[in-house]
């Protein structure tokens, strides 16, 4: 079978039962695609395809299947669990049809982004650009251009890996988010909306159909930052941190979510807490940043130990809080 | 567990296929079982690797993370019709060739499909550039030196 290192063998474990459809045909390698095709191994379970035309069919459907349906939106992170049978959804609804749930609209105070819109278009946003340089500076961090092409800010969120940058930074932002069923819609705050590793505050028979962020307000800076093995691999720590100054300069309001730190996304509410009222000094970032390791529960991996990641927390949030404090001196000095 | 298939029209390189595929075929098994494009390789088969990239409506996505019945209607680029014909590669596929980028050469057809597109958006790309547009393309063969000489000679000469 001259053709063979064409195919993936396991294509050609079908044995003599394949080799009856295999009849020359010039070189074989057109002799019969659709056999081919037939005999090929599937990676994913079964399940029924439908590609919404509506969002209300999209609901509709969900309401129907529940928790035995999922969503197809990007598909960076179900495709590869379905890839190793470790989902196996009854239905897949595809929402890439609705191009209505994708889009970044700009409200003043407060960006309103669709849950279909992929990533790249976030990084050529404009909009998401100058009013929510946290995202734009967490982009490069998540994962690799290709993926960025695809995965879309709704699929990410729902999906909520405790690893994965965007929920901590939603958190970070106070976002909330929208969810949509056939029964209504209802707003569930960011701190409420992830309940832990995978698990949202989404019931079965909802979509998460858009994140409300609000913009960055004056006298106030951000950061993100991340240790990760290999560019675009998943975090070991990565944190991201709000600032706002008051009119004397002293830290009004601090907000710090940490990626990879627990089951969920951490708010580090405590720590953020303790800047207020207070100057963004080095013992004042000090303790903040202990208070951040001590709020924390990572989990430790063959990659980082626990106390490592422990460790890595601490100095970047002190590095992140000290970059977001002199953004937002910089950002009163020019307001 | 049910499964059904669907009916699709899709362009690979320009050329209009239609095929019945069951729901859960993926693009990249789709592409070199059905349409016997088998120049997009398979490896990792869950988005680590890259060595599946194609290019979906003008933009590198992974093929094993897609699944057919979603490229109905849509348009999809392949190594396959990088070269204009038999005896002329296309000027990333001469310069990975002048520069020794590949060596067992199962990543390139990613890498080709990923930097064809980076660089009609980055036609002069410095060296970091270069690296960050690569990050999602893993090769155990080069060290990716070779590689991103032959990207720098590729844009030097697709800017001519």
């Amino acid at each position: 079978m001259g053709t063979a290192n064409y195919f993936n063998y396991k294509v050609f474990s079908g044995g003599p039962e394949l080799e009856q459809f295999l009849t020359p045909c010039g070189n074989g390698l057109h002799s019969s695609p659709t056999v081919l095709g037939l005999f090929a191994d599937m990676k994913p379970a079964p399940f029924r395809y439908v590609a919404a035309r509506t969002l209300e069919q999209a609901l509709q459907l969900k309401a129907e299947f529940g928790e035995d349906a999922r969503f197809l939106a990007g598909g960076q992170s179900l495709v590869p669990t379905m890839n190793f049978r470790l989902t196996q959804p009854a239905i897949l609804i595809d929402i890439n049809p609705l191009d209505g749930l994708a889009g970044v609209r700009n409200g003043g105070d407060r960006l309103t982004i669709g849950a279909l819109t992929r990533y790249r278009s976030l990084e050529r946003d404009p909009a998401t650009v100058r009013h929510l340089p946290l995202i734009h500076e967490a982009l490069p961090h998540i994962a690799h251009p290709q993926i960025r092409n695809r995965g879309t800010i709704g699929g990410n969120l729902a999906h909520a890996d405790p690893a994965s940058e965007m929920p901590a930074i939603v958190l970070a932002l106070a976002g909330r988010l929208r969810a949509q069923s056939t029964k209504g819609e209802r707003w569930i705050d960011a701190a409420d909306f992830f309940v832990g590793a995978l698990t949202t505050a989404l019931d079965p028979d909802e979509m998460l159909t858009e994140v409300e962020l609000p913009t960055v307000p004056p006298r106030s800076g951000a950061c993100f930052m991340e240790v990760s093995r290999r560019r675009g691999d998943f975090a070991i720590i990565g944190v991201a941190c709000t600032v706002r100054l008051d009119a004397d300069g002293r830290c009004s309001e601090a907000r710090i979510g940490l990626c990879n730190a627990g089951d969920g996304p951490v708010l580090a509410a405590e720590a953020g807490r303790s800047l207020a009222g207070r100057r963004l000094g080095a013992k004042e970032i000090a303790e903040a940043a202990e208070l951040v390791q001590g709020a924390i529960d990572p989990g430790g991996s063959i990659h980082a130990s626990k106390e490592f990641q422990r460790h890595i927390a601490g100095v970047l949030t002190a590095r992140a809080l000290t970059a977001a404090g002199e953004r937002a001196r910089a950002a009163a000095g020019t307001a | 567990m049910s499964t059904d298939t669907h009916d699709i029209t899709v362009a690979v390189n320009g050329t209009r296929y239609k095929r019945n595929v069951e729901s859960r075929l993926l693009l990249s098994d789709f592409l070199r079982h059905d349409l016997l494009l088998a120049g997009t390789h398979v490896g990792c088969e869950h988005g680590v690797c890259g060595a599946c990239t194609v290019i979906f409506d003008g933009a590198p996505v992974r093929s094993c993370l897609m699944f057919a019945a979603q490229a109905d209607g849509h348009a999809i680029e392949t190594v396959e019709g990088l070269a204009a014909d038999r005896d002329h590669l296309h000027p990333l596929q001469q310069a990975m060739r002048d520069c020794h980028g590949l060596q067992c050469g199962y990543c390139t057809p990613g890498i080709l499909m990923t930097m064809k597109a980076f660089l009609q958006d980055h036609p002069a790309p410095d060296e970091a550039q270069i690296r960050e547009a690569l990050s999602g393309n893993l090769c155990r063969c080069t060290g990716y030196q070779h590689i991103v000489e032959a990207m720098q000679l590729a844009a030097e000469r697709l800017r001519r």
